[in-house]
């Protein structure tokens, strides 16, 4: 597993928009968690302040395909069909984390969950839900 | 202009000038009416999703659709309130073209007294061959009395807080 972890977490790494929103991603064995510090330029209600919400699924994005990444390594990246959002809480100005779980591989679709949360666990702040294309030819 | 068209350019200002987040990604409204908004944000290399293709991320789609959808909102209410994204659907068509800018169209359709209705498109050169498309609701009144800065408060404060 650590070669593909190694992998995952330098492409995450180089990823230019990753950078742009300071995304980073730890493995603990195969268990992935990515993570969100807190910066200014995420904000998106500055009176809360509030994290601006497609940040967060723009992270909860990331978080998926880095997930389906390390388990179905292919040439080129999936590429996202679906998603769908749910926010539960606003993204308060802390660190961020997220952990997706593969519901299906398939060989060309894969459904993918993650769930995003701040100091507490069993508090989450958002959900997403998406339909993934392997290996994409255009 | 008329007082409401001016109240509508006003308010998207502010609300892309006052975002860090809008600020970042150099989002701008091109046209603005009642429940109708037109944003667009400039190709950058520091936003490429793909490395292999230039191809923009999708996150930036994402966070596009939210910001203009929300706007469409504050366009279709009589006066300034929270609003907060409840749910956002977003159905992916092609990959967005590596070097043009994107654009993104929402019209809030619907507003009921506690929810607001939004449809959006987004696109980099034809509206009619889209990049991405949207379905999201937002909840009104969103802060429900929490003040500027509530959420800096201890979490124990806040953890049953309505959003």
């Amino acid at each position: 597993m650590s070669e593909a972890t190694d992998r995952i977490v330098a492409a995450v790494r180089d990823l230019p928009y990753a950078r742009f929103l300071g995304v980073e991603v730890v493995f603990s064995g195969d268990e992935m968690t990515a993570v969100l510090p807190f910066a200014e330029h995420l904000i998106g209600n500055p009176v809360l302040p509030a994290i601006h919400g497609g940040v967060l699924g723009a992270f909860m994005e990331i978080t998926a395909i880095a997930q389906l990444s390390a388990l179905q390594p292919a040439e080129r990246l999936p590429r996202t069909i679906d998603i769908s959002m749910e926010y539960l809480r606003s993204g308060r100005p802390l660190t961020t984390y997220a952990r997706a779980q593969v519901k299906k591989v398939g060989r060309r679709v894969s459904n993918v969950h993650v769930e995003a949360w701040q100091e507490q666990r069993d508090a989450p702040i958002a959900f997403l839900r998406g339909h993934f294309l392997a290996d994409p030819r255009d | 202009m008329t007082d409401t068209s001016d109240r509508l350019v006003n308010m998207a200002q502010i609300m892309n000038t006052g975002s860090p987040q809008a600020v970042a990604l150099g989002l701008r409204t091109l046209e603005i009416g009642p429940g109708r908004v037109v944003m667009t944000a400039p190709y950058r290399e520091d936003l490429i999703g793909n490395p292999s293709t230039g191809v923009i991320a999708g996150g930036v789609v994402t966070t596009m659709l939210d910001h203009a959808s929300g706007q469409a909102v504050y366009a279709a209410l009589d006066s300034p309130d929270a609003v907060a994204t409840l749910d956002l659907r977003i159905d992916y068509m092609r990959r967005a073209e590596p070097g043009r800018d994107l654009f993104v169209e929402a019209h809030c359709y619907r507003v009921t007294h506690a929810i607001a209705f939004v449809r959006a498109i987004a696109y980099d050169a034809d509206k009619t061959d889209p990049v991405a498309t949207a379905q999201s609701a937002f909840m009104l009144n969103s802060s429900a009395g929490r003040p500027a800065g509530a959420n800096l408060k201890p979490p124990a404060a806040q953890s049953k807080s309505a959003r």
